[in-house]
Parts: C-alpha cells; structure tokens; sequence
C-alpha cells in the first residue's frame, strides 16, 4: 500500500523546485507516504498541514462553498500546496520559489484523481 | 495547571496551549506525579498517575521479552479521545507523559509539541539539585506535599 502511495508521490518530486511530498492521514496528522529532501521534518510538516486543511475545511464548509480541494501558502521561501484527497487523506507538496503554481496545483489535482 | 516543580509550569502551559489536549499528566517512571493539567480531583491525577507507569513498565517489560528497544510512545486510540504516553529521560531520571486528547487536535499535533515540550523541559530542568530518593519513611509526606501542590489542598 505505502509504495502504491509512493509512486502517487513520484511525478510531485520531478517538478522543478520540488523540496518533497507527502501523504498524510487527515484526522491523525501522521505521515502515510513521504519524499522529502533531508532537512525537511515530516512529521512536522504533516502534523500541522492536517491541522490547518481540517481548520480551513470547517471554515469553507461553514460559509456554505462546500468542501475545499486545494489549498496554497505562499511565503517568501516557497509554498506549501495541500489537496484534500479521498480516504480522509491529504497530499502535501513543499516547494522552493521557482516552482510554477500551476504545474504544481495540476499534478496535485491528477495524483489525488489517481488515488481516488 | 499544578506543578510540583516550578519550572515545568512554563513548557507545560505552552504544551497546553499549542496542543490543545484535554488532559496532560507529567510523571517519574515509578508514577510520581510532578504536574498535571486538566484533571479534576486527587484521585483521578493518582490513579491516571498509576496506570500509566504500570502500561508503560509492562510494555518495557514486553519489548525486553522480544528483544526489541524500549517503546517511547504508546497510543490508545478511541473514536472520540486518544491517550498518548510517552518515555523520555530528563537530568531526573525517566519520566512519563500522558495526553488525552479530542477530535479538537490529533495525534500528529500532540507529537508535534510533546516533542517541543520535552526539549523545553530538558533545557529548564535545573541541574545543581541531585534527584531525591523517596524513603518510605518520608513517603506519605512527600505525597501530602505533592498533592497540595498539585490541588492546592
């Protein structure tokens, strides 16, 4: 199963500037399936994207829009993308500022088709 | 929140905060309360304070059995409430954590910052005090103290 997830990770490593990818379980915040490059904490990173898609999920639930599919934060040093995938999981992609929002939102949207 | 020891009350109330557990129980391996947070009555903190020592002293003793390296985290997860135990070893010999949490915060988060909690314990842990031995003569007295500070009474 964790290298069925694995291979779902693949095609988010190779964009450009990708710094990792993850799946992670929704309620738990627990790392189901990780490419991440060395000085990246999973378990943080998983822990906290959980966190906030559950938070900002409630939110767009409760302004009547639906569940959300995808989420982007974007700082100075990169974003972090987050996609709310089947089987109360979450894909989380860490990238640099070089990566294309675009590409990246793409792959993500396809990978959590895939999983579906 | 009540501590025994000053210091903890800082790391523990930022635990509290970012973690958002319901109940947080810190202890020496032998079940000697040093804080808690969250719990109602002397006899909850006690028993809670017990039954964590003996689940974490008898999963040691099964780890051992198999030959595998100690267990440093235990979880019991539940539908709507999960407890978390977790090992870790202070300049005051091995202590114990034990988080109930909600569906308010998950596993992940309460790793998250018990890590944090930890560190930050490490750092404060004052090291010019030897740790005490408790001497059954003392015990009661040790607990009385401890329990008016843990209460208040």
């Amino acid at each position: 199963m964790s290298r069925t997830y694995l291979t779902l990770l693949d095609p988010l490593t190779r964009l450009v500037g990708a710094r990792g990818a993850m799946i992670v379980s929704a309620e738990d915040g627990l790392v189901v399936a990780e490419f991440l490059m060395e000085n990246v904490k999973g378990s943080a990173l998983a822990a906290l994207a959980a966190s906030l898609a559950n938070r900002v999920a409630r939110v767009v639930e409760t302004s009547g829009r639906g569940a959300p599919r995808f989420m982007q934060l974007q700082a100075k040093g990169g974003s972090v993308f987050v996609a709310l995938a089947p089987a109360d999981l979450i894909l989380v992609l860490l990238t640099g500022p070089e990566t294309a929002a675009g590409a990246a939102r793409l792959e993500m949207l396809q990978a959590v088709e895939r999983m579906g | 929140m009540r501590t025994v020891e000053p210091w903890v009350a800082e790391p523990l109330n930022a635990f509290v905060t970012e973690s958002s557990a319901r109940l947080t129980l810190l202890m020496t391996s032998s079940g000697q309360v040093v804080a808690q947070h969250g719990f109602a009555g002397a006899l909850d903190v006690m028993s809670a304070a017990a039954l964590g020592a003996g689940i974490m002293a008898s999963s040691q003793e099964l780890a051992a059995l198999m030959r595998w390296p100690p267990f440093r985290i235990m979880v019991h997860q539940g539908r709507a409430q999960g407890h978390f135990l977790c090992r870790f070893q202070t300049p005051r010999g091995w202590w114990i954590g034990l988080v109930v949490y909600g569906t308010d915060t998950s596993l992940g988060l309460v790793e998250l910052f018990f890590d944090q909690l930890v560190e930050q314990l490490l750092a404060a842990t004052p090291h010019e005090e030897k740790p005490r031995e408790v001497l059954t003569a003392d015990f009661e007295a040790e607990l009385n103290a401890s329990l008016r500070a843990l209460f208040g009474r």
